[in-house]
């Protein structure tokens, strides 16, 4: 591989300075003359029929400008969908009933009408004028009893898909879909199995828990273009939905990115924007709308819950012979759990010559879940790791050679079919054997250590990326990406190798959708891996039309010109040479006019990432409150363009992850959020956690112009096996059920409390 | 009801007519336009909004803004003198501490006062100190290494 002298140093983030001095825009520091404040009126039932909503007292109060429901909404056919990624389609109609509903509401907090004022006060107070006349329905919140066929129906005319036949059900239900995956012999793998561990894992809905809550504003330009101003992970994703929903062509629509304050997969769909947008229409005045902490935690969109099966058998040597598992993730009020996600996260660590894999995709009364960092794959994991503890302790070997033994390679075949390309999982073990925290003897009583792998697949899809020389020989870089993870910082370092640039002499810009290249959303763990390639192939278009401009000027052919240090020569003649500054200052001046590279991509081969957590925890025996002693993170990235960044990727995730297992859940009463706080739904801070130590793995991906793989999502999908085995070590106890708060763990050692309610899992060790 | 009030910002004299309801934090963003400090939650539990109010470190959404009258203020665009980044901004950049920047200007402000009443904070006292400062990004470890090796340049310098 190419030497480099940017890439892979831990370039500082180029975007810092403003964030340290308080100077970088966010979605909600847009403050535009003569604005006007939205605020959104939510249902306070979890499911009832809309009779009637009056808006004469709200539109009467001074300062009101407007008051909107969903019959001010262009109408839309139903089922009618748009492009969200590649060619993975969103249906549009859940969509305008989440930004606003028409007929019934589904969930607590779904939007029913919006206000426009003139200060903030206004708006709220107005909000709470708009008469709506409900029918409160029955409400099902639980996933379990979702599935049974005389649960309340979140929607009446909604049948099961089986994925296998396309075919739908007769009777209408709360199951969206059915899938199931099967190979070899699962009856035989059973029968050879010595060992054989069946358990239920349940886990609860939780919030990516994002900083800073959903923002953006809208205005109508004099010609009636709407330019509108959003703090979300893709202009060009929220543009696409727009111009469905609101029937407007992509010309008269310009979406400008904002920073954003942490996305983390919950803000992806164009969910605020349409109201801003046709709050503006109306009152002929911009409109912002930011909401509140308690509306983010309430109806944004939260990370969805699951109840997982799992069973798996093995033979004394500790060869899994079957696994079965049975994935129910919760989608709340509409379609789209990642429950496929999680079937293919939770297996795909291990060789599985005999499997089953089904999943269900299950309708409740609560808020439509949103992606959520590795979406399906923390609860998935969790089960399948706590259970392959559970197989591996049962036949008494140790955790991490039953890993090896059984890890998945090159060439297998992911339980969903596709074959896995290079990967480096069976080198990262190798790493975990002779590591301290794996080989240092863990001393003390109510202390143990706990072994998990995590794995994500990596997003493709669009992403392009200009790159210009500038008159004075620095470059511009261009992309339509938003930066939710330091891209523009690894983007500039790919840039600054290949055209052997100073970093100092680039500046990287996001772009609004009117004037850069198209590019997918920021998801995915997508976004470093994509651009590499959009970056290398604008960055060789560039020195090639430099090339070509030098040739001319030695009067020799392309292919004689060498470049190196902003210094063009030919081969044979190395005194015949023009440096970098002319022909960049010459480019402007005659000739074929300025030096714009472009580069994109539309379709990678996965660069499959695979984790290992290893956590030392004690557990009080009085309290059942778990202190994380030490945690170590392993990691095959590829290769780390930014080292500092990559850890710090991973250190977040791993946090966020800690945090699913220990302390956050949605704590529901009849479909209504109890806990809609920060206070009361209580994410980690930096009290409640050791340093985490960070180890990486460089095993170049298979495509892509420096092996690197994406690494944001991984880290989330550890912890709670992680954790859950290192606590059995510490107590004799295993945990069946997230978060493992002390209250949970207090019941759960004493044999007592709901520890895993939804299965017949006993209590205690196996 | 409104009510005009004076206040010093970062050693600037201000005045604003302000709500009764309205809070210190949506004055300094709305009627001053110090959009340095963010609004998280509202109600004190994620520390975004963190200033210092007559040397108090406090959240500024739950200062009503005619309680602050007379009062001096710092915020995060405060902190860098005459341009130069502070000690504590220069390491937040150094270790990679911060991802989204949401909550950078409220783990600045708590991370500079930790430092002026305590110059050589333990890690449990910075983990302390910041425990009111939410982040979602980094996991908090280089924000913590970040204020360790603040601490230490501050004391190089003093």
């Amino acid at each position: 591989m190419a030497e480099y002298s940017v890439i892979g140093t831990s370039l500082a983030k180029v975007d810092a300075p403003e964030r340290v001095t308080g100077k970088a825009t966010y979605g909600a520091d847009l403050d535009l003359p003569g604005m006007l404040w939205a605020k959104l009126v939510r249902s306070p039932h979890a499911h009832a029929r809309i009779k009637q909503i009056g808006t004469s007292r709200a539109k009467a109060l001074p300062g009101v400008k407007a008051v909107i429901t969903a019959h001010d909404l262009p109408p839309l056919p139903k089922g009618a969908t748009a492009p969200l990624v590649g060619e993975v389609s969103i249906d549009m109609s859940a969509i305008r009933e989440i930004v606003m509903a028409s007929d019934k509401v589904r969930y607590h907090g779904q939007v029913v009408a919006a206000v426009a004022a003139t200060d903030p006060f206004i708006a709220e107070e107005a909000a709470g004028l708009v008469d709506v006349d409900y029918e409160p329905l029955p409400v099902v919140e639980d996933v379990l009893q979702a599935m049974q066929p005389d649960a309340p129906l979140v929607h009446e005319d909604l049948h099961t898909l089986e994925e296998a036949t396309q075919e739908k059900s007769g009777q209408p239900s709360n199951v969206s879909t059915h899938m199931v995956y099967t190979r070899g012999d699962v009856e035989a793998g059973f029968a050879a199995a010595d060992a054989v561990v069946e358990k239920t894992y349940t886990t609860q809905m939780v919030h990516q828990g994002y900083l800073e809550p959903q923002a953006c504003a809208a205005r109508i330009e004099p010609n009636g273009k709407v330019t509108l101003w959003t703090s979300a992970q893709g202009h060009f994703t929220v543009r696409t939905q727009l111009v469905t929903l609101l029937g407007l062509p992509a010309s008269q629509l310009k979406v400008v990115p904002m920073e954003i304050g942490g996305g983390f997969g919950g803000k992806a769909l164009a969910l605020f924007e349409p109201t801003a947008i046709v709050l503006a229409q109306k009152t002929s005045r911009p409109v912002k709308l930011v909401v509140s902490r308690e509306e983010v935690l309430r109806a944004t969109g939260p990370g969805a819950p699951a109840v997982i099966t799992v069973k798996a058998g093995a033979t004394q040597d500790g060869k899994i012979t079957a696994l079965t598992t049975t994935m129910r993730y919760d989608a709340g009020a509409f379609p789209g759990s990642p429950v496929a996600r999680g079937l293919l996260v939770g297996l795909a660590p291990y060789k599985l010559d005999n499997m089953v894999a089904e999943g269900f995709d299950v309708l409740t009364n609560k808020p439509r879940v949103q992606a959520y960092r590795a979406p399906g794959g923390t609860p998935a994991a969790f089960a399948v790791e706590a259970l392959m503890d559970a197989l591996a302790a049962e036949i008494h070997v140790d955790p991490l050679a039953f890993r090896q033994k059984n890890a998945a390679e090159e060439g297998d075949t992911l339980p969903l079919g596709m074959p896995l390309n290079r990967i480096g999982l069976t080198q990262m073990l190798k790493q975990i054997e002779t590591h301290p925290c794996w080989t240092t003897p863990l001393e003390g009583p109510h202390r143990g250590r706990g072994l998990a792998l995590g794995y994500w697949i990596g997003g493709s899809f669009t992403s392009s990326a200009e790159v210009k020389i500038n008159p004075d020989a620095t470059a511009s870089i261009f992309v339509g990406t938003v930066d939710l993870t330091g891209t523009r910082t690894t983007i500039s370092q790919m840039v600054a190798d290949e055209l052997q640039l100073d970093p100092q002499d680039i500046t990287i810009t996001v772009g609004d959708t009117d004037s850069a290249p198209f590019a997918d959303l920021s998801g995915g763990s997508r976004i470093t891996y994509t651009m590499s390639a959009a970056a290398h192939q604008a960055s060789q278009d560039v020195l090639t039309q430099l090339k070509e401009r030098a040739a001319e000027k030695l009067k020799v052919s392309i292919a004689e010109v060498e470049y190196q240090a902003k210094r063009f020569w030919a081969k044979d003649d190395t005194r015949n040479e023009v440096n970098l500054a002319e022909l960049a200052r010459e480019s402007v001046a005659w000739g074929s006019g300025p030096i714009i590279g472009k580069g994109s991509t539309t379709r990678m081969q996965p660069a499959h990432a695979y984790a290992a957590h290893v956590a030392d925890v004690e557990v009080d025996p009085d309290t059942g409150k778990v202190t994380i002693l030490r945690y170590t993170c392993f990691q095959d990235v590829g290769k780390a363009i930014n080292p500092t960044q990559v850890e710090g990727q991973i250190q977040g995730g791993a946090v966020q992850g800690i945090g699913w297992a220990l302390n956050e859940e949605y704590i529901f009463d009849n479909g209504e959020l109890k806990n809609a706080s920060l206070l009361d739904y209580r994410c980690p801070v930096a009290l409640d956690l050791p340093m985490i130590e960070t180890v990486l793995t460089e095993v170049p991906a298979s495509e892509g112009p420096y092996g690197l793989r994406g690494v944001g999502e991984v880290p989330i999908v550890p912890p709670g096996a992680a954790l859950a085995n290192a606590i059995y070590r510490a107590t004799g106890t295993r945990l069946y059920e997230l978060p493992m708060n002390p209250e949970r763990i207090f019941w759960a050692t004493r044999g007592n409390g709901t520890n895993g309610s939804h299965g017949a899992n006993g209590s205690g060790g196996e | 009801m409104r009510q005009a009030i004076e206040l010093n910002v970062n050693g600037e004299p201000h005045d604003a007519l302000v709500d009764s309801r309205e809070t210190l934090l949506d004055t300094l963003r709305y009627k001053l336009g110090h959009m340095g400090p963010k609004e998280g939650c509202g109600n004190g539990n994620c520390g975004a909004c963190t200033v210092v109010l007559n040397g108090a470190v406090v959240n500024a959404c739950l200062v009503f803004a005619v309680e602050a009258a007379g009062a001096d203020v710092t915020t995060v665009e405060g902190v860098a003198a005459e341009g130069n980044l502070h000690p504590v901004q220069q390491a937040f950049i150094e270790h990679g501490a911060l991802q989204c920047g949401f909550c950078t200007p409220g783990f600045i402000m708590s991370a500079k006062a930790l430092l002026e009443r305590n110059p050589n904070p333990s890690e449990p006292e910075i983990r302390l100190a910041i425990s009111g400062n939410l982040c979602r990004c980094t996991g908090y470890d280089k924000i913590v290494r970040a204020i360790q090796a603040a601490s230490q340049a501050l004391s190089q310098t003093a």
